[in-house]
């Protein structure tokens, strides 16, 4: 393996484990925040130690999102130098706006919500952690702006050897921004419903604290209802314009080859996926001329055809993504996250009113839903980069121009290393903390002591 | 004034507040092991920064996304030849980030020795590295036509750097000193200030021999005159602390670091990374910034939010106001 490979996959291990724990940290906070206000408007005891409990579990996650997310800042410049200087000029502005305006709200307010219970009053208390959840959503709107401008290059023109920006609104109001801000943000709140969904289901399985975990555990269900429906339509939208934007990437999808009208989708293929040697597979017919043009019987592109077009306009080469990656990362993100959604509605149906579920199964899914919505996110992201294929911008700019002429392979090859080794170390320590916390339960309020000189109740 | 000029003097202001905010975090981080005598003073020393490392570090990001942003050529160049040190201080932070919120999640000696350790190391290895990279930069590095680095790794450790490298880290240490005396009652209080006197006497000719080196080499009459006020405001944090004001202290290490960036950012000016191998290959303002109209979006930008983010980070400093003490935590 070469400089540019160790890069390519570092990238991709890096912002894979950082998609871990974005996603928990987006819906929680803001969940938190909303368990927080129902305390404050209600004065509900269970509200507050809900508040604590979910509060702790997104501190511990919080910490290793943090600290992930400078790498990835740090390595456009590390090991992508070539693409940083051609795309720079476009692509920093919304990466240094994400910094000023959505980093520093966040980081700040989460300092000022876990040190100022005992400083500040109820109200404004409530306030910061609803700051730092807005935080939180700014920055997924600018990462995805610049993601976005990745995808589907919008207003720049081509200077002495480099994109030059000619219009910030075009490129903070890109069509493909307007729908992946929706998908991925409704995605977060799917995460984070899933999260509360889980625990509360391992609590409730054990009768533990059920005043606390049955209001969370509808909570979670109704959140990865709502939210899946969100992620639904917006996926929706979102396939309509890439099949627009970028077709190769839908056909790569599809593992379709060649341009079909009322094009099936397949839910399941058994054989090769050059469209060859299919031996089995399980079809919905139109769904795909659907998804991709919102008509069940419109024309959809395949990878034959394209390849021949892109040949024709970017001269010789491979414009095909590896297609298994991108047909299978597809699917997983879709099922996945549809499974999830299931889980949820069965956890509602046999918990309602006032009943309790009584199968173990059930139980055992329940808990397992915290899984499945990490996993539709992580394929959801390998689907859209891999599709991207052998473009960093697409039309633009490849992958294999983008690397760092200056770093070697020695020093590429430190880097993966040292980092894999690093962010595995971490997940140990991470799912320990978590786990102990989670099946901690909820913290007792102690009476409310009002002297001056009482020791802080929230400290490291 | 040039746009590109705004931007060189605005990531100046970045660095400056970096080294000025993480600049005692990191400090407080080396002097863990050395102020804490038990597990509950260890405590008391990591919660005097609990509330705002974390803000204090943004600066550093903002900093970077605002080379990106203005000069991405500036951008790709150092942080794709400074690829190890990077690298380490990548690591450095991770760690670091990590031990402040995970070492009292769990008990056990071992666990939070451990932790410890990571806050320690954390914080000492980018207080030096910082150094090391803007000795470098200051002192130029093979920067070929094509303005990629064709140096490696040892030619970053040449006793120049490594000099600036000790002089960050004795500079964050008296400051991270100084704050603790500032932010603590009772004996860490004095024990801190005790500490920074003694720091002082070490900090002050680390960074006179690195600033008297540097006059040596670059003779520019700003970065000269920004030095020795820099040097001043070292000195007089030593009556000060002697004083027991820990408040001016404070102001006076800040003062240094502050005074000193500028120094380093005049000296360097326009050049942004100059070159050993042909003056000609130097990154300066001009062929390595973007292009003005997006200097002109990212002026307005910031003019917008800068006052605002220093606006709630202040308010944060002044929230946390309150010197802390043995009693303040939890047994």
């Amino acid at each position: 393996m070469d400089s540019l490979d160790l890069s390519r996959w570092q990238f991709g291990i890096t912002t894979v484990y950082h998609f871990i724990f974005v996603p928990i940290t987006i819906g929680l906070s803001a969940l938190v925040a909303g368990l927080q206000t129902a305390w404050v408007r209600t004065g509900k005891e269970h509200y507050l130690r809900a508040t604590k409990f979910w509060g702790k579990l997104f501190l511990i996650n919080f910490a290793i999102g943090v600290v992930t997310g400078i790498v990835q800042e740090f390595q456009f410049g590390m090991n992508w130098s070539n693409y940083s200087r051609f795309v720079g000029d476009v692509f920093g502005a919304p990466l240094a706006m994400e910094g000023l305006l959505a980093f520093f709200l966040e980081s700040t307010f989460l300092g000022l919500w876990i040190f100022g219970w005992d400083r500040l009053p109820k109200r404004l208390h409530l306030a910061t952690i609803w700051t730092a959840s807005i935080g939180t959503m700014l920055s997924a709107y600018f990462i995805l702006a610049a993601n976005s401008w990745m995808q589907h290059p919008v207003g720049w023109r081509m200077g002495a050897g480099r994109a030059e920006l000619t219009s910030i609104g075009a490129v903070l109001t890109n069509s493909t921004t307007l729908v992946t801000f929706p998908h991925t943000l409704t995605a977060c709140f799917l995460t984070a419903g899933a999260l509360l969904l889980a625990v509360s289901a391992w609590h409730l399985r054990r009768r533990n604290q059920e005043e606390v975990f049955r209001p969370s555990l509808r909570l979670g269900a109704w959140v990865v209802l709502i939210a899946g429906i969100g992620v639904l339509i917006s996926g929706d939208l979102q396939a309509r314009v890439m099949t627009e934007q970028q077709p190769m990437k839908m056909a790569a999808a599809e593992a379709l080859y060649e341009n079909t009208e009322s094009a099936s989708f397949s839910v399941f293929t058994v054989g090769s996926l050059d469209g060859r040697e299919e031996v089995w597979s399980v079809r919905i017919p139109s769904l795909l001329s659907f998804m991709a043009t919102g008509d069940p019987s419109g024309e959809v592109e395949g990878i034959n055809d394209l390849q021949a077009e892109y040949q024709e306009k970017y001269g010789e080469g491979d414009y095909t993504p590896i297609v298994p990656v991108t047909y299978w990362s597809f699917r997983l993100m879709i099922g996945f996250g549809g499974l999830a959604m299931l889980v949820a509605l069965a956890a509602l149906w046999a918990n309602r009113g006032g009943r309790r579920a009584t199968g173990r199964w059930l139980w055992i899914a329940g808990i397992s839903t915290v899984a499945m919505p990490l996993l539709a996110n992580s394929f959801g992201w390998i689907f859209t980069e891999m599709g991207r294929q052998p473009w960093t911008v697409f039309g633009l700019f490849r992958t294999g121009e983008s690397g760092s002429p200056a770093v070697s392979t020695g020093e590429a090859a430190t880097g993966l290393i040292v980092l894999t080794l690093l962010y595995g170390v971490l997940a140990v320590i991470e799912i320990g903390l978590f786990l102990k916390y989670a099946r901690a339960g909820a913290p007792d309020i102690p009476a409310v002591d009002e002297a001056e000189d009482r020791p802080l109740a929230f400290a490291y | 004034m040039e746009l590109t000029t705004v931007w060189f003097a605005l990531i100046a202001v970045l660095w400056a507040g970096y080294f000025l905010l993480e600049g005692f975090d990191f400090g407080v981080g080396i002097l863990l092991p050395f102020v804490g005598t038990d597990e509950r003073s260890r405590r008391l020393a990591i919660n005097t920064i609990g509330p705002v490392w974390d803000g204090n570090e943004v600066w550093l990001l903002v900093a970077g996304g605002a080379t990106f942003a203005a000069f991405p050529e500036w951008y790709a160049t150092l942080f794709s030849g400074f690829f190890l040190p990077l690298l380490l201080i990548l690591v450095a932070l991770i760690v670091r980030g990590v031990a402040f919120e995970y070492r009292g999640k769990r008990d056990g000696v071992a666990w939070r020795k451990r932790w410890d350790l990571a806050i320690f190391v954390g914080s000492l290895v980018p207080a030096i590295l910082w150094g090391v990279a803007f000795g470098n930069i200051l002192r130029g590095v093979p920067i070929d036509a094509q303005h990629e680095y064709a140096g490696g790794f040892i030619g970053l450790l040449n006793p120049y750097a490594l000099l600036g490298g000790l002089t960050t880290l004795a500079l964050f240490t008296l400051h991270g000193a100084v704050f603790l005396a500032l932010k603590t009652d009772g004996p860490m209080r004095v024990q801190a200030g005790r500490i920074a006197e003694t720091l002082a006497l070490v900090a002050v000719p680390v960074a006179a021999g690195f600033l008297i080196w540097t006059g040596i080499t670059h003779t520019d009459g700003w970065g000269v005159t920004l030095s020795a006020a820099a040097a001043i405001a070292l000195v007089s944090a030593i009556p000060l602390t002697r004083a027991r004001r820990e408040g001016w202290a404070f102001a006076a290490t800040g003062a240094t670091l502050l005074l000193a960036v500028a120094a380093l950012f005049v000296t360097l000016f326009p050049d942004v990374m100059p070159s050993t191998l042909d003056p000609a290959h130097s990154l300066t303002v001009h062929n390595a910034s973007s292009t003005p109209y997006t200097l002109r979006v990212m002026t307005w930008v910031a003019v917008f939010f800068t006052p605002l983010v220093l606006l709630y980070q202040g308010w944060t400093y002044w929230v946390f106001r309150k010197r802390l003490k043995l009693s303040d935590i939890p047994g």
